[in-house]
């Protein structure tokens, strides 16, 4: 029985030496790991590729070390599907030891790395979906990009006032698209506003015309637009095409359908198109400026809103980290994080410590001829608009 | 009422536009018996082809077209030369493996050159907007491809059913062995119909990236519309396929104008209603 025991715990003892051997060398390095998802190939492979040289940018400028420890991104590639975020967050959490999950194109992919941040304790940093509801679903889960609800609602209470009576709304059917015509609804109508068409697109549309079309002879003042960043180029030309321009019909919306990314190749229908939201690469600020120049010289063209969320989403983590002294537990990284403030490239913005999403200005813009490039000029400025999906609870 | 006319024209140009996409794909699967599911490839490839000449190098619209073409056409000859011959006889499953793993490796390589993101390609004046014919809105560019559409429909039936091409290449379909035995050369006849599927593929590449928009997934993305033409029109002959598309066009655009919370079901209702109908398509012929 002794005897038993005896080799019991040798054997025990014996495992808990391995596992020490095992696990030591992790405690030495001095790296912090940071696992980017993002969609690198797809559809939305313009949303990744922005955030992924913003990134880039920023540890160029500011060094790949913080508080004495080595930043390394470990990058992986989810298409915008949510099952492979869901893999790439497990490999990186399990097999690569992360101590952040970054990026997120879609809110679905956003999502799905939820409950692995909650069961791993590391920090979720969204850089790019923008549903309302994603930072309810994890304690861990901090976004730098936007809200639908957060634009959404601005215009639809900038169109009450300026005149703007009927509305027919084109929005993109899903969970984005739904949350920017349903917040846009309650300001627009509340205001006495009237929707006088509503139609919900399917996300993979070939072809704009038939909706276009309904739009037209629905005859309104104006048309509510969402679509993801990337088919806004598609949608303007057909707008243009169909005569929608000329008969008087404004477009209106969050900012994705005049994405800078896309904006100068979609030629002059998409003039005078009046939009909210939260970048503009014409920001007039000094800090911008910089910006803009040093992405354009980096990577041949200007930075679009992703670019923006991408570059906040690092410098967020860079600044967790020096107040937390390099050290990595998860529970302390979001302490640190929750109620930051910093200047970014759109204007101040600061990370709300009760919803641990983002507090930013909202501006409304008009897409204006400046120096031959077509460019969304901000005239109106909301200061920090937290989400408005949640303030409502 | 006019808007019904206004739907009606919208929707036969974008079912002429379906139609010279898709047609090369009717000719190598109906006629040469092979699934090549990389058709879109060669689609994408004549856009692309296209859109550098008319943006970068400030060719006119209707000179990049040829090119658009051209080019794709010499890619299929090369293709079919190394690759695609070798797999005639094979079965059907190795040939699809075979044509997707090429889409792959296309959309691959775009994305490489030419970066994902969507482009388009630069238009004359003349082909924008649109204009009034008794309060009907007709589209510019829409009206040029249903003009070219249709011509090149009409010159397609008359060489096939009328040339000497036309009838070596029906005989090579029919019974490859006694036609090289009457001194028809039947690789090449293969050869040159692959080859002028895929330039015809190229060129609605080309003539569709202002209304379905060009990026590197484009053969993915329209895969599917170009299936459904050829199972819908039956791959027998070219008037199947065509209706098929004008049927599919209308039908996609008035299902999207009038019950829009409908829209994207209805052409694939309309597919399953006449395969129900019709298994071999509206014009097959019962397989042989």
């Amino acid at each position: 029985m002794f005897a038993r025991f005896w080799l019991l715990s040798r054997v025990a003892l014996a495992a808990a030496t391995a596992g020490t051997l095992v696990v030591a060398p992790a405690w030495a390095d001095d790296a912090v790991k940071i696992g980017l998802i993002l969609p690198m190939t797809g559809g939305q492979a313009s949303t990744g590729k922005q955030i992924d040289n913003a990134i880039k940018l920023y540890m160029k400028q500011h060094g790949d070390t913080v508080a004495g420890k080595k930043i390394e991104i470990i990058l992986k590639d989810d298409g915008a599907l949510p099952d492979k975020t869901k893999t790439a967050a497990q490999e990186l959490i399990v097999n690569d030891k992360v101590s952040f999950i970054a990026g997120f194109g879609v809110t679905p992919a956003a999502l799905a790395a939820a409950p692995l941040a909650t069961q791993a304790k590391i920090p979720e940093v969204v850089m790019a979906a923008g549903t309302s509801i994603i930072t309810e679903k994890s304690p861990y889960i901090v976004r730098t990009s936007f809200t639908l609800p957060q634009s959404s609602t601005i215009i639809g209470d900038w169109a009450v006032k300026n005149g703007i009576k009927k509305v027919a709304s084109l929005t993109s059917d899903y969970a984005p698209g739904n949350d920017a015509l349903a917040s846009f609804k309650e300001h627009f109508t509340a205001g006495g506003g009237q929707i006088v068409e509503e139609v919900k697109v399917p996300l993979a549309n070939p072809d704009f015309a038939p909706f276009l079309q309904r739009m037209k002879d629905a005859k309104p003042d104006a048309m509510f637009v969402f679509v993801p960043a990337g088919q806004g180029g598609n949608f303007m030309k057909q707008y243009a095409e169909r005569g929608l321009d000329k008969a008087g019909i404004k477009v209106i919306g969050p900012g994705d359908v005049t994405d800078d990314d896309l904006l100068n190749d979609m030629g002059d229908a998409v003039l005078g198109t009046v939009t909210a939201h939260i970048y503009s690469a014409a920001h007039p600020s000094e800090m911008n400026k910089e910006f803009v120049a040093a992405y354009k010289k980096d990577f041949g063209n200007r930075p679009g809103f992703m670019a923006v969320n991408g570059y906040d989403g690092i410098h967020l983590i860079y600044e967790a980290l020096k107040k937390t002294g390099g050290k990595t537990d998860g529970d302390g990284l979001i302490e640190a994080m929750k109620g930051m403030k910093w200047e970014s490239p759109r204007g101040p913005i600061s990370i709300d410590p009760e919803t641990r999403d983002i507090v930013q200005n909202v501006y409304v813009r008009k897409v204006e001829k400046k120096d031959g490039e077509l460019y969304n000029v901000e005239f109106e400025t909301f200061e920090a608009v937290k989400d408005p999906g949640k303030a409502k609870k | 009422m006019t808007s019904v006319l206004t739907n009606l024209f919208d929707g036969v140009a974008y079912g002429m536009l379906l139609f010279v996409l898709a047609c090369g794909l009717a000719v190598t699967l109906g006629l040469m018996n092979f699934v090549n599911l990389a058709h879109g490839a060669f689609a994408m490839a004549g856009g692309y082809v296209c859109a550098v000449l008319v943006n970068q190098y400030g060719w006119p619209f209707f000179a990049g077209l040829p090119l658009a073409f051209i080019a794709p056409a010499v890619i299929g000859a090369v293709l079919e030369r190394l690759l695609y011959r070798h797999l005639y006889t094979r079965s059907h499953l190795d040939q699809v493996l075979f044509s997707v793993g090429l889409v792959f490796m296309s959309v691959a390589a775009i994305d490489y050159i030419m970066g994902s993101s969507r482009i388009f390609i630069n238009l004359p004046a003349a082909l924008q907007g649109q204009f009034d014919v008794f309060g009907v809105g007709i589209g510019r560019y829409r009206l040029m491809l249903i003009v070219i559409c249709g011509l090149l429909t009409a010159a397609l039936q008359l060489v096939l059913a009328r040339t000497r091409f036309g009838s070596r290449l029906r005989a090579a379909v029919d019974d490859p062995r006694a036609a090289s035995g009457l001194g028809i050369n039947v690789p090449q006849v293969f050869a040159l119909t692959f080859a002028f599927g895929c330039g015809l593929a190229g060129l609605g590449g080309a003539l569709s990236a202002e209304i379905l928009g060009l990026d590197p997934y484009f053969p993915l993305k329209f895969m599917i519309y170009f299936l459904i033409v050829v199972t819908v029109g039956g791959s027998s002959s070219i008037i199947g396929p065509f209706l098929a598309s004008l049927l599919l066009g209308i039908a996609d655009v008035a299902g999207k104008y009038y019950v829009p919370k409908m829209g994207p079901f209805v052409i694939y209702t309309v597919m399953i209603v006449i395969l129900i109908w019709r298994p071999h398509g509206l014009f097959g012929r019962a397989a042989r």
